[in-house]
């Protein structure tokens, strides 16, 4: 979806607020967020696309207004009450309503492994269409869902620079339509092709993208 | 008989222990979870712990300091950074794919996530809020060198500028240019000097 969550290129938003040896949290209940959220039960077609997309989903102007795990707190809500697991009632009260989530058994602190991710890499047998060096060109998907495709690297011309075999789709994944593992490449664009002549003529982005939104220039 | 009802909000301090609305919101979700049945608060304890004490940039550092001691290592690395990394016992089975990306005098790498917040949790831990800010993720692909000149690295107008946005399961590790007079350090002591940021690609060591 075209949101305000895309954000590369956007212009007015003044100096990085760069802080040497920044930690991660600046309050404990950004910590309590952030712990909630990886240890909180979903249902299993809650993946991590479907997470992404849910902080997309928040309105430009409360994304714009809240802090990071702010979002990530709107983001867990949103998931709890489209599961059905818990109310807004319930939310408003403060306390449960309805009865616990049956047969719900909450993940054990044993279980959490830092180092885990979800599955993302699949094997295939379709053979990659590009190769490493080949001149593409980005599709420019027109869709409410998800896509990681950036508004700024749509359209454009590029190079394939790396391939990494066929990784979970998340245009299909983030909303219950499958894991479709698709060849992914990082294609690499020069400044000037994503910024125009103004840009360094040396410099260069490298963006991530699925083969299904790429085709020969 | 009339009594004396002295306040005692008398401090800016005392006011800011009022929790505030993101904590209070954050406190009323986690215990409705955890009547729910769908929390342990124990996990989350764990959670946090993990990511305060084991997983950080220590873990980077070491395969940035085996990188400059080892001419293989670093070939390795920079073949096949997803094997490299595990070959340290990093990563574990189903780990994060990673590329690592080495800045020289003519070329400086730095990462960004424009969509939301990828980073490569394995190796640096949990990203600083600078990372995560509108500012960084608007600018970053658009003038990398103004937002690099901002942080206080300085970029000659014949190097290269490399930024790779995080689209997908892929990681990238900045592997910084070795300090000059380190020749002497061993491997943990060359580790102590790579920062977090270093390997982001916002320092130079």
């Amino acid at each position: 979806m075209d949101g305000i969550h895309d954000m590369g290129g956007l212009q007015g938003f003044g100096p990085v607020p760069y802080v040497d040896n920044d930690p991660p949290f600046h309050f404990s209940w950004e910590a309590r967020v952030f712990g909630l959220t990886l240890a909180a039960s979903v249902p299993a077609w809650m993946n991590l696309d479907h997470s992404r997309h849910s902080l997309e989903r928040i309105p430009p102007d409360v994304y714009l207004s809240s802090g990071y795990f702010e979002r990530w707190l709107y983001g867990a809500i949103m998931r709890q009450v489209e599961a059905g697991q818990i109310t807004m009632a319930e939310l408003a009260a403060g306390q449960s309503i309805d009865a616990p989530v049956a047969n719900s058994e909450p993940v054990p602190p044993e279980a959490i492994d830092p180092y885990r991710y979800a599955p993302f890499r699949v094997e295939i047998e379709a053979q990659p269409r590009f190769k490493e060096g080949e001149r593409v060109r980005t599709g420019n998907p027109q869709t409410g869902g998800h896509t990681r495709l950036p508004r700024y690297a749509r359209n454009k011309q590029g190079e394939i620079y790396l391939h990494h075999g066929a990784h979970v789709l998340p245009d299909t994944h983030a909303h219950g339509r499958g894991e479709c593992p698709t060849h992914l490449y990082t294609v690499k664009f020069t400044a000037q092709e994503l910024w125009g002549p103004e840009a360094s003529a040396q410099d260069h982005m490298f963006v991530d993208v699925w083969e299904c939104h790429l085709e020969n220039t | 008989m009339i009594e004396d009802h002295e306040g005692t909000f008398h401090q800016h301090d005392e006011f800011a222990h009022i929790p505030s609305d993101p904590a209070l919101r954050a406190k009323t979700l986690e215990s409705l979870l955890v009547e729910k049945g769908l929390l342990n608060p124990a996990t989350v304890d764990a959670v946090i712990e993990q990511f305060e004490k084991e997983v950080g940039p220590h873990n980077g550092a070491r395969v940035v300091a085996r990188a400059w001691t080892d001419p293989d290592y670093r070939h390795r690395l920079l073949d096949d950074a997803t094997q490299a990394v595990n070959e340290l016992g990093l990563l574990g089975q189903q780990a994060t794919d990673i590329v690592a990306v080495e800045n020289s005098d003519s070329v400086h790498n730095i990462v960004v996530c424009t969509l939301c917040s990828c980073y490569p949790w394995a190796l640096l831990g949990l990203p600083p809020a600078w990372y995560k800010s509108y500012p960084y993720r608007a600018r970053v692909v658009r003038e990398p060198r103004a937002v690099l000149s901002e942080m206080g690295v300085e970029i000659d107008d014949s190097t290269e500028v490399r930024v790779w946005d995080s689209t997908a399961e892929v990681r990238y590790l900045v592997i910084p240019q070795r300090p000059d007079g380190t020749d002497g350090l061993g491997e943990q002591a060359l580790a102590a000097l790579v920062s977090r940021d270093s390997m982001i690609g916002a320092a130079k060591l």
